[in-house]
């Protein structure tokens, strides 16, 4: 069997003495759609930044698509205050930054959404061609590359085409209303080229109208790019309606996982999210 | 097929309408030379306004386009200068210029064009060393580090032991200059002309989404380390020719001329111009010249209209009235001349039709 496009193994991240995501393994198979969810500061936004290189983890290991992507092992003062259940430590350390993991193929969005605010639509995700370039600053500046040029350009507009955004594309990125500021994010996302894309939150502040149509939209998309999707959201219905699988953390650690009738039904989910009755 | 001929067509068009502007400008600074006379002050705020113009634009690329708040202009500058001028004083000067050093160690000369190429690019390598440490700052202690460094560098360039190099703190003169104003136009207009299709390239467009967002650039797969030192170079680079067309403006030399005020100034150009704006900077730096040099010097002479002394004007009083409007500038008018915006003939042309509309109306 191929390799999973993403595998976690014991990634534990600790910050001083909380441990924030605690020996999460996890895998995700190709062309899936994967949700982490969770109670507010659960770890879950933690868990992405391990992966997408923001933060390096405590300990564990990322694997994408079969290669070591991230790994680490506590060191310095941090091997005694380690906290983490998983005890044995990676071996090798392997960081890299953002910008690399996203050239390997894992675009991202933000719970929080980060467009280039002086910039138009198009500006926004023709800055997301960028990475593929191979003209160098010379070539750039004297406009030898103007063959590359069309195609970065052509690509952006192909990406807000499949987003549906082709009409506004000359407005200003924050004009835009916030379900579209969302999409125009994943289009910028989807312009990197990803095979995986890691969406945090993208219902976050919709309306359940909005909610819904998001829901297609991500289904949409995933087939359309064939793209491999792991999101955390908060929104249930939309997890359940779009979601092959589920992973469920609470306070770090990985509490269920199963497809979503499972997680439906599972009494450690209810308590984590509505609490225990006590007499 | 047809549409894109058309879109050719336009920009044959729009190219050669800019080739028929730049022409005439060059055409106009030449008339006006051999008229009003290559040494009058219209020539003389002409010629450092274009210089200043450059350099500002090369600050605007680092500080308006890349969102790095830098201020170690004045020390790139100093490096230009000093370089080019190092280089191209004649050998049979050399012991003249250099009488506390020996004659100093240099004794031949480079080519005018080759000196201020290579003023720039001994800039960009100061600044390439001095960015891999300074780069990883942000926002205000990038600009206290950078600050730093341009004093360190100006230190360097006085101390008494590279005398037979740079000679120390003593004048260097007797270097070639330029005769005409139509050579720092020509230089400063091929450089901001560079910068600007740089700044409209795909690595500019990566430098505005660092300035924008830079863990958002992050995730787009820019890496910002190397974009920052890119951008910290080139601006340093063209910092460098800058200096050399100063020094050649200066028609001397000398280290202690470079310090933190002139990078104020060439920083206050840039915050009136519009932090963002190429064509701000231009304009601005006309301006300032213009005003520091020529319009307000009125204000530092003793005044007497019949028996009555005007108060206040006396020598500095020039600089007083001058950090009020620039004061005024900052606090009403905070986007600058141009805000993030260029000047375009086509914006031009439309608000000139839509004027035209109006009044029809009225």
């Amino acid at each position: 069997m191929a390799d999973p496009v993403l595998d976690l193994r014991h990634v534990t991240m600790q910050f001083g003495g909380v441990v924030a995501v605690d020996n999460l393994s996890m895998h995700i198979d190709n062309q899936e759609i994967v949700a982490l969810i969770g109670p507010n500061g659960a770890g879950k936004t933690t868990a992405f930044n391990c992966i997408t290189g923001v933060y390096t983890p405590t300990n564990g290991q990322v694997y994408y698509e079969g290669n070591l992507i991230v790994s680490n092992q506590p060191q310095g003062k941090m091997r005694q205050m380690y906290a983490g259940t998983h005890k044995e430590y990676s071996k090798e350390i392997v960081v890299n930054t953002p910008d690399r993991i996203t050239k390997m193929g894992l675009a991202r969005t933000f719970q929080n959404i980060r467009l280039f605010k002086t910039q138009t639509v198009f500006e926004n995700v023709l800055i997301a061609t960028h990475l593929h370039k191979t003209s160098n600053l010379f070539t750039a500046t004297l406009r030898l590359n103007h063959k590359e040029e069309t195609q970065m350009r052509a690509h952006a507009l192909s990406m807000l085409e499949a987003v549906g955004l082709l009409d506004v594309k000359d407005e200003l990125a924050t004009s835009l209303p916030y379900g579209m500021q969302r999409r125009l994010e994943i289009a910028r996302a989807l312009a990197t080229k990803p095979r995986l894309l890691l969406l945090d939150e993208p219902a976050a502040g919709m309306n359940p109208q909005e909610t819904e149509a998001l829901g297609k939209f991500i289904v949409d998309i995933q087939k359309r790019f064939e793209l491999t999707i792991f999101l955390i959201e908060h929104h249930m219905d939309l997890v359940m309606d779009i979601s092959d699988r589920i992973y469920v953390i609470d306070f770090g650690r990985q509490i269920a996982t199963g497809v979503p009738e499972e997680i439906q039904g599972n009494p450690d989910v209810i308590t984590a999210y509505l609490g225990v009755y006590e007499e | 097929m047809l549409l894109s001929a058309f879109c050719k067509i336009a920009q044959a068009k729009r190219l050669s309408v800019y080739v028929l502007l730049i022409s005439t400008l060059f055409v106009g600074v030449y008339i006006l030379e051999n008229t009003v006379g290559a040494n009058s002050m219209l020539m003389m705020v002409l010629k450092k306004g274009a210089i200043y113009a450059l350099v500002a634009v090369a600050m605007n690329l680092l500080n308006g386009f890349t969102g790095l708040f830098s201020l170690g202009q004045s020390g790139f500058m100093l490096i230009g200068a000093n370089i080019y001028a190092i280089f191209t004083i004649e050998t049979g000067n050399r012991a003249q210029v250099y009488q506390y050093y020996g004659g100093g160690i240099i004794q031949f000369t480079l080519p005018t064009l080759v000196s201020i190429i290579l003023g720039g690019l001994v800039a960009a390598f100061f600044a390439f060393l001095i960015g891999l440490p300074v780069l990883r700052l942000k926002s205000d202690y990038l600009a206290i580090a950078t600050l730093g460094f341009a004093e360190i560098i100006r230190a360097i360039f006085q101390y008494d032991g590279l005398g037979p190099i740079t000679n120390g703190s003593n004048l260097l003169r007797k270097f070639v200059v330029f005769e005409t104003a139509l050579f720092p136009f020509a230089v400063a207009g091929a450089c901001i002309l560079l910068i600007a299709l740089m700044i409209h390239s795909t690595y500019g467009r990566a430098f505005k989404a660092i300035r924008d967002d830079e863990i958002a650039a992050e995730a787009m797969g820019i890496n910002l380390f190397r974009h920052k030192q890119m951008s910290f170079v080139i601006s340093s680079f063209f910092a460098g020719i800058g200096g050399a067309l100063l020094a050649m403006y200066q028609t001397t030399v000398q280290a202690k001329a470079f310090t933190a005020a002139m990078t104020y100034e060439i920083l206050l150009i840039v915050v009136i111009g519009g932090m963002g704006s190429i064509s701000g900077s231009i304009l601005a730096s006309f301006l300032f010249v213009a005003a520091s040099e020529w319009w307000l010097r009125f204000l530092d002479n003793v005044t007497v209209i019949g028996t009555f002394k005007v108060p206040l004007m006396r020598s500095g009083f020039r600089m007083v009235v001058f950090s009020v409007i620039i004061m005024a500038v900052v606090l009403f008018y905070r986007q600058g001349i141009m805000g993030d915006k260029e000047l375009s003939l086509h914006r031009l042309g439309a608000r000139f039709t839509r004027k035209k509309g109006g009044a029809d109306h009225g």
